[in-house]
């Protein structure tokens, strides 16, 4: 018997041996590279860094994410401790991250590094997570978090809420600089994970009625430095 | 008659009858509707952004050997495991295989249509493993033990009611009416599951040849847990679904949510390459992949439809179908419901049995200005209705179109014919016609004009 690998290529070579002709296109663009093409008609991302920060914080609005923009560093830490006791957290676990450390320093409740001793059935118990991210998606509202930066994978979606710390500097306008981004620094060495979080998890699985936290967060924050 | 018409027949009378399940449906869907135009608002030139995503799937499928093997080669170099499977028994068995030498117990699923087109859950159970479908809306049908509804909509048709009966029989839950505490005790049920099971089967939405890494799609975050938590990772997918490169996702995976489900991204978009890597603090120690052709090949082969397979599976096309909102999606028989699956279900499972399904359209093309990819979705049922008159023509076809064919070559036989149609029409009305009793039954004839055009024609324009 000869091997499915085989099998499959040989059908598909001979398949494609008639062409099909190409999509009958509104545009005489030619392919190239699809964000870059496709750039002027996709939503908009935002001209300006001030721009994109306006098109972001209507983006998160609509999502029912929370936007909290802080000065600096320490106005980061105070705002998640003020969330953190409003909230009544019990347990938070953190990404260990120069940025997040302060930030975990100051919450009233118990702290774990999560991803220096990784429990799974520790970060279950865990009312939220607060992680980095390695970009924010002005166009859409998305937070491109990773294994990398991210304490792993379950770190952002296995706790209750979710809160991203993160430098205003970090916003780019849409998702193909997010991805182009990306590719650049990481090159043959993605995470493991990338994944585009856009609002707090929901469904509209009953009636089509929206419900947030489906199994992912609830609730969703981002906290943007500068 | 094959036997999958003549359910879908019985099915689709049933249900068109059912003012009440069609009411809520329509409701169900309006929604929808305000968010996708809102969100399509936001698209500086939609119909451009269509061109482009259609595009990127073309030459991805007109390519499909070479962007295949680049997948693959950059999947294993990411430390992935990749099989093959000519056809769903094939799948099925890689997939047993994987749990067997794991010694798994407990398996968690994420949404995949795919799997429900290769019957795996009930090949796993079979098996003797415990699978759980963690997407809600598939959780309730496999507790309702039913197939999917609608294809990114799998409960759409069960009032909450129902799902709080469902409920406190199977999890003994107290009754409530609230979509929300649903939710929840979906949630709180499922939370442990992920933590224990051995393994996760998700889908694939995209898999990008230039990294090597799949793309998922959702919203409720069951997927990311399905790949973060359980020792093993399968991903099941099938070969069409390939891009070239990660930046076709900036156009893709928008259009996706906007198209689909009316949101300008879906909740989650997830990037996987790989097992856990050195230096991570979780993921799954084990990331395969199953390619799965299962006739994928024999609709690439028609160069006419094989843009059937840059499908996106966003489920725009289910959403505006006339025929979908009054039939709903059970009655199709089918894994794909809708106007895409009318299209490739012949190609999947044989014209003969299937092609009902290309009939059972008003070719009103609302799929085809759906389609985020520009699938010629409502040709291609015409498509399909002309390979069946080819392949195996009915008495009815041959007779009826040999008959016209003679009658439209000659002007008298037609002027005369026509004379006759209209003055036998009354007697007609009242006779068992063959082939048009199901249309009759609700419906009376048009009352004959006294006069055919042409002699109207040349009356007026004297």
């Amino acid at each position: 018997m000869s091997d499915a690998r085989s099998d499959i290529f040989a059908r598909i070579r001979e398949a494609l041996k008639v062409k099909a002709p190409k999509p009958h296109l509104k545009t005489d663009a030619n392919p190239g590279k699809t964000s870059t093409v496709a750039k002027p008609w996709l939503p908009d991302g935002g001209e300006t860094a001030d721009a994109s920060l306006t098109i972001l914080a209507e983006q998160l609005a609509k999502l029912k994410a929370v936007l909290i923009r802080v000065p600096d560093k320490a106005a980061a830490a105070k705002a998640v401790a003020e969330l953190s006791a409003a909230k009544n957290w019990k347990k938070v676990a953190f990404h260990g991250h120069e940025l997040l450390r302060p930030v975990a320093a100051s919450l009233p409740c118990e702290t774990w590094e999560a991803d220096a001793s990784f429990d799974k059935q520790r970060l279950e118990g865990c009312d939220a997570g607060i992680t980095t991210c390695e970009s924010i998606v002005a166009q859409l509202g998305s937070i491109l978090v990773s294994s990398a930066t991210s304490g792993g994978r379950a770190l952002s979606v296995l706790p209750h809420v979710h809160v991203v710390v993160a430098e205003a500097s970090q916003v780019v306008p849409d998702l193909g600089e997010a991805l182009a981004l990306a590719k650049a620094r990481h090159g043959d060495q993605m995470p493991s994970m990338l994944s585009f979080i856009t609002g707090p998890s929901r469904t509209g699985d009953i009636e089509r009625i929206l419900v947030l936290g489906a199994h992912g967060p609830k609730e969703l924050y981002l906290v943007l430095v500068g | 008659m094959s036997d999958s018409k003549a359910i879908f027949l019985k099915d689709a009378t049933v249900n068109a009858a059912d003012g009440d399940q069609r009411a809520f449906i329509r409701k169900a869907l309006g929604g929808y509707y305000t968010n996708r135009d809102l969100q399509k608002a936001r698209y500086r030139d939609w119909e451009r952004a269509r061109d482009a995503a259609s595009l990127a799937k073309w030459s991805a499928v007109n390519d499909l050997a070479n962007v295949l093997e680049k997948f693959v080669a950059n999947f294993e170099r990411n430390g992935g495991v990749v099989h093959w499977a000519r056809d769903a028994a094939e799948a099925r068995a890689i997939i047993l295989k994987i749990a067997e030498d794991a010694k798994a117990k407990a398996i968690v699923k994420s949404k995949c249509m795919t799997s429900e087109e290769i019957h795996l859950n009930d090949a796993l159970e079979k098996a003797g493993y415990g699978v759980v479908e963690s997407d809600l809306g598939e959780f309730i049908q496999q507790l309702r033990g039913e197939a999917p509804y609608h294809f990114v909509f799998p409960c759409m048709h069960v009032k909450r009611e129902a799902i709080s009966e469902l409920f406190t029989k199977h999890l003994g839950t107290a009754p409530t009416d609230s979509p929300e505490e649903l939710t929840m005790i979906a949630r709180r049920h499922l939370r442990q599951l992920y933590v224990d099971a051995d393994i996760g089967i998700t889908g694939a939405n995209f898999l990008v040849a230039e990294t090597g890494q799949i793309s998922i799609t959702e919203n409720e975050g069951n997927a990311r847990l399905t790949a973060a938590l359980p020792r093993i990772h399968i991903a099941l997918s099938g070969i069409e679904k390939v891009v070239n490169n990660l930046d076709d996702l900036s156009v893709l995976l928008p259009m996706l949510a906007t198209a689909g489900a009316g949101q300008p991204m879906t909740c989650y978009n997830t990037l996987y390459s790989g097992p856990r890597k050195k230096g991570e603090c979780d993921g799954p120690e084990e990331f395969h992949i199953v390619l799965l052709d299962n006739a994928r090949t024999r609709l690439l082969a028609d160069p006419e439809q094989r843009d059937a397979l840059h499908c996106i599976r966003c489920g725009a096309c289910l959403n505006v179908c006339p025929i979908f909102k009054n039939i709903g999606g059970l009655a199709y028989g089918t894994t794909y419901q809708g106007p895409i699956g009318s299209v490739i279900t012949p190609h999947l499972r044989g014209l003969k049995q299937w092609n009902h399904l290309s009939g059972a359209s008003s070719l009103c093309g609302a799929c085809t200005d759906a389609c985020p990819v520009r699938i010629d979705l409502h040709h291609h049922l015409l498509h399909n209705r002309r390979n069946a008159a080819k392949e195996s023509p009915t008495l009815f076809d041959r007779l009826f179109h040999n008959g016209f064919n003679f009658v439209i070559k000659s002007p008298w036989l037609f002027a005369t014919g026509g004379r006759i149609f209209r003055a036998t029409l009354p007697l007609l009305q009242k006779l068992p016609l063959p082939y048009m009793g199901a249309w009759m039954k609700t419906r009376d004839l048009p009352k004959a004009p006294s006069q055919s055009f042409r002699d109207q024609w040349k009356k007026q324009n004297v």
